[in-house]
């Protein structure tokens, strides 16, 4: 499998998924 | 004393602009602009002339942006790292940040040496730099993405996202 953090758009919605799981994340913390 | 926070918050900005934005400059621009300037024979002005200069700037940049953030946490410091105290969001970033830090220094600055000559190495270990510092950045251009979401909205927009 590809590396995503290969391309830009790879690594920019990288990003936006991990700002998803960790927005639910500390939504159940909070 | 309200200046002390106040002062900390527009140094965090500035600081932060500069650091998340020369890191934008490496992975949106200096990296396609090194290729395209290497199959020219041209790349020694980026390699010798910008890119040492704008990593000055950046790592630097980078510990002003967590010295001013946690000054600016003050008393709720221990909390935002622990994720408690209604802190948890705050907290993520300020994480997210401290993670991006160890990434400059510990991985981005000691590969760039070997790879702009600053420290000598051989061309295996250059290979190899070049892999790791390329990896570290485009991680922190991803860590970005959700530690400006919390910076932004994890303390004083924190109702609007969290309902708090």
């Amino acid at each position: 499998m590809k590396n995503p953090l290969d391309s830009l758009w790879g690594t920019v919605i990288s990003g936006l998924i991990l700002t998803l799981i960790l927005y639910f994340a500390v939504k159940c913390i909070l | 004393m309200d200046y002390v926070p106040a002062l900390a918050r527009w140094l965090h900005f500035m600081a932060g602009i500069m650091w998340i934005g020369l890191l934008y400059y490496f992975n949106f621009v200096q990296v396609a602009a090194l290729k395209a300037a290497t199959a020219d024979g041209t790349a020694a002005g980026i390699t010798k002339h910008v890119a040492p200069r704008a990593l000055l700037f950046f790592r630097w940049a980078a510990v002003v942006t967590w010295l001013a953030g946690a000054t600016l946490l003050g008393g709720q410091f221990v909390n935002a790292f622990t994720l408690q105290g209604g802190m948890a969001a705050i907290g993520v970033g300020a994480w997210l940040g401290t993670i991006m830090l160890f990434n400059v220094w510990a991985l981005i600055w000691p590969n760039q040496k070997k790879i702009l000559g600053i420290k000598p190495a051989t061309d295996e270990e250059k290979t190899k730099a070049r892999r790791v510092a390329f990896l570290a950045s485009r991680a922190n251009v991803m860590l970005s993405i959700p530690m400006l979401f919390f910076m932004a909205g994890g303390l004083s927009h924190r109702g609007v996202f969290f309902g708090m």
